[in-house]
């Protein structure tokens, strides 16, 4: 039967259908194949073939074995420019006074807060702080989330609480872990939490917060509020398996979540050029079938924007949306990180200059005639002022009561634990010189 | 190391009879139950059918327990436990997720922080592994270091333990695992009444709660009590259960070895050797130690069974328990640990008969117990 066949009759099957994949496509594909197919007698114009196979129902069938390295980069959205000045006029943000100043007031209160309690922890009076400079603009992202959509954090994303109202007391009371404190003392500084704020309270492990998000968004949807979930990751996050896992069960149970991505080019010490390669975290998006923005993590509009618009989608389609946000972490990872080992201050500067998320804020603010210098140092100084009088009383506060160590294992106390507790108490009672409880809080 | 190596001798002497039982532990399992209980209604239940109900009974209830896992829905289950489900309360209630224990886990995570009450299934608690650190960082936690904040009220479930034939990777025990961390609570059910009962409870805890069932447990019918069959019943977590009342030895066990441990003692009873206590501790955590140290009070001698490994297991914490309490002043023999060996689970069915306890050496150890004096 084979042999039947002629060689004429094979050369004008294969290239009929190799040639309908349009060299346009192919781009970054093995031209070899192409170009040989091309070659052969230009063949009519047919029906494109979809295939059948249940795995990729939009695929269609072709000829052309097509080895793709690259889809086409993802652009990234700006509304500003790096002066601060709207580069298309359609885009100008249709925000009132009031609005506009709070967001730039509360990036000069974390910013100012920041500084503070940086110090604190190198005068060895806390044990750990993470700063937010250079990322600030991600409180753009707060200002377009409905007060009750559900945040779910990483650790640098201070701004978003400090936006919906955290106070400063509460920030520096959960910072000392005092009797205070929201989290009763059981937490490392800066993992924030609050129910009244719908802020998920932080988790160390990095990642775990992506698929709990998507967990939390599948609760909304059952639930029928109008509401959706936040979750924020950094890029080197995104290499964990939990990333990857979020994203797959998110779009297949269609929750409504927006996962934002502060890419800031480094994972602790590890850039982004060494942790990932492809069009950044974006690119992963439309893999997984998800809407997708990638936008300019600097510029607080554009993310204020793309925010709003991938809320829609969340609540209105539910839509799970991935946004990445481009931006550059100015300060160290942590105060356990010396950046300096693998970048040059000079980077860092020239960052500051060029980029930087306040300047180009402010500045558009001044253009509109809504803040300029004195406005700016009476911020600073009045919340230079208010930090530091929450951080001495949050410092002087005594430290949780004794019993706290015990409480919320479990909503009530198993045996083990009251005998342990028992315990404890008896401990304290029969040896007061070694167990000084004067700073703990009393008892209820 | 000396006790460990008379162990693994214990549990690799070959015995025709006891090769017969392992291999057909359906069959040894079936036999007991019958002899165990005298059903009075004559209603007898797979634990299958135990746990489906159970399932079925709760989301009933209440409208916020739904489950989730791998083929859950459309195929029921990879053991059947949640056939029907998905025709009687659709796939917003039972949820096929893809194959990512990380993030099917996450998901039911944030739900349960969110205020539903998910029942979380892993095909076998193997897969478990993969997400791990979901249950144990953020489920068991997350109550604790959000100052009492915020409640995971969320259920995990899945065959755990030794299987048949399915060599080191899907044949292991988790309960010592899980056992140990603060913030779960942790039941293995034996028989059909532990299985719907414990899984109610579990379900309607506002804690995590991992439930280690037992493939080999699933097909087993046992008799089920009036009370058992009403929608309202449940096993208090965290109580063991006397299962056979005795004066001269006390047997604890959890899961499958309960049915060994039975047998042992009846047939210790039956030659005329000894009357046996035996404890099925339904719990690992809280563990009910108070049960065990009042029995040991009573019998002076003490044997612990499970399928899991010896190092750091629940026969090792419930041995420095006793050594801890009022009841190791009671303690006329040392305790012994009857326990898996020390080996990943091989796959060669002589070798895997071979790792495992069985009625058999139960049997032998409580002999050699109750011959043991101390300072004798």
């Amino acid at each position: 039967m084979y042999a039947r066949v002629s060689a004429r009759a094979l050369a004008r099957s294969i290239p009929s259908k190799a040639i309908k994949a349009t060299p346009a496509r192919l781009t970054h594909s093995a031209k070899a194949f192409s170009t040989s197919a091309l070659s052969m007698d230009a063949p009519k114009k047919k029906e494109r073939v979809k295939v059948h196979f249940p795995g990729a129902l939009d695929s269609h069938f072709s000829q052309v074995l097509e080895i793709r390295e690259k889809m086409e980069p993802i652009d990234t959205f700006r509304v500003m420019d790096t002066d601060g000045k709207v580069l298309d006029r359609s885009l100008e943000p249709d925000v009132t006074e009031e609005f506009a100043t709070k967001i730039y007031k509360d990036m000069l209160t974390l910013n100012v807060m920041d500084l503070i309690l940086y110090e604190a922890q190198r005068q060895g009076r806390i044990s750990f702080y993470m700063t937010n400079a250079g990322e600030e603009a991600y409180i753009g992202s707060a200002a377009a989330l409905d007060p009750e959509d559900e945040i779910f954090g990483q650790y640098r994303e201070a701004g978003t609480l400090l936006y919906r109202g955290f106070t400063l007391d509460q920030f520096m009371n959960q910072c000392y872990s005092n009797d205070m404190d929201l989290g009763k003392g059981r937490q490392m500084p800066v993992h924030y939490g609050s129910k009244a704020l719908h802020f998920q309270t932080i988790s160390s492990p990095l990642a775990t917060q992506l698929p709990q998000a998507s967990g939390a968004a599948y609760a909304i949807k059952r639930s029928g509020k109008k509401n959706c979930v936040m979750c924020y990751f950094g890029e080197g996050a995104a290499s964990e398996g939990d990333f990857h896992a979020a994203l797959n069960i998110a779009a297949t149970t269609s929750a409504p979540v927006i996962f934002f991505c502060r890419n800031n080019g480094f994972a602790i010490s590890t850039p982004a050029s060494e942790q990932y390669k492809g069009d950044g975290i974006a690119s992963r998006g439309v893999g997984y079938g998800m809407h997708t923005i990638r936008v300019d993590g600097n510029d607080v509009w554009a993310v204020y924007k793309a925010t709003q618009e991938a809320r829609k989608l969340a609540v209105e389609k539910h839509k799970p949306v991935l946004i990445e946000a481009m931006t550059y972490r100015v300060g160290h990872h942590s105060t356990s990180d010396d950046s300096s080992a693998y970048r040059s201050k000079k980077e860092v500067e020239d960052w500051k200059r060029h980029d930087n998320p306040m300047v180009r804020m402010r500045k558009w603010l001044e253009s509109k005639g809504w803040w300029d210098e004195a406005r700016e140092n009476a911020h600073k100084s009045q919340q230079r002022t208010a930090v530091l009088k929450s951080f001495a009383a949050a410092e002087k506060r005594k430290k949780p009561a004794v019993s706290e160590m015990f409480n919320d294992v479990y909503d009530k106390l198993t045996p083990n634990l009251l005998e342990q507790k028992k315990e404890l108490e008896e401990l304290i009672k029969k040896y007061p010189e070694h167990y000084d409880t004067s700073n703990y809080a009393k008892e209820n | 190391m000396s006790s460990i190596l008379k162990k693994a001798a214990v549990v690799s002497i070959p015995n025709v009879r006891q090769a017969l039982l392992r291999s057909n532990p359906v069959l040894a399992n079936a036999l007991l139950a019958k002899r165990a209980y005298n059903s009075k209604n004559g209603v007898e239940m797979t634990v299958r059918d135990a746990l489906n109900s159970a399932l079925e009974e709760e989301m009933t209830a209440d409208e916020k327990v739904y489950l989730l896992g791998e083929e859950v829905g459309q195929y029921n289950g990879a053991y059947k436990v949640s056939k029907g489900l998905l025709d009687k309360f659709g796939p917003k209630r039972v949820i096929d997720t893809p194959i990512t224990e990380s993030g099917f886990c996450g998901l039911a995570v944030g739900s349960a922080f969110s205020g539903l009450k998910p029942v979380c299934e892993f095909m076998t608690w193997n897969f478990a592994m993969q997400a791990i650190d979901q249950i144990v960082n953020s489920a068991a936690k997350t109550h604790y270091m959000s100052g009492g904040n915020v409640n995971c009220p969320i259920t995990f479930r899945g065959p755990n333990g030794a299987a048949a034939g399915v060599a080191a990777q899907h044949s292991q025990c988790f309960a010592a695992w899980y056992g140990s961390v603060p913030g779960l609570k942790v039941v293995s059910p034996w028989n059909s009444e532990d299985a719907k009962g414990l899984l109610k409870a579990a379900i309607r805890d506002p804690n995590p709660v991992v439930v280690l069932e037992n493939e080999l447990m699933y097909g087993i019918s046992f008799p089920m009590s009036e009370a058992a069959l009403s929608k309202d019943f449940v096993v208090e977590i965290g109580k063991a259960k006397i299962e056979k009342a005795g004066t001269d030895i006390t047997i604890v066990a959890h899961s499958r070895s309960v049915g060994f441990a039975l047998e042992a003692a009846q047939l210790l009873e039956k030659e005329g050797i000894c009357s046996a206590e035996v404890i099925n501790l339904r719990s690992i955590r809280p563990l009910d130690t108070e049960t065990i140290i009042n029995s040991v009070k009573k019998t002076n001698r003490l044997v612990t069974v499970e399928g899991g490994w010896p190092q750091y297991g629940v026969g090792s914490e419930i041995c420095a328990q006793i050594m801890e309490s009022e009841a190791f002043d009671h303690l006329d023999a040392p305790v012994v640990r009857v326990t898996g060996a020390d080996v990943p689970t091989p796959y060669a069915n002589n070798l895997e008969a071979y790792a495992f306890p069985d009625t058999e050496v139960i049997a032998r150890v409580i002999k050699r117990t109750l011959n043991k004096k101390i300072g004798a």
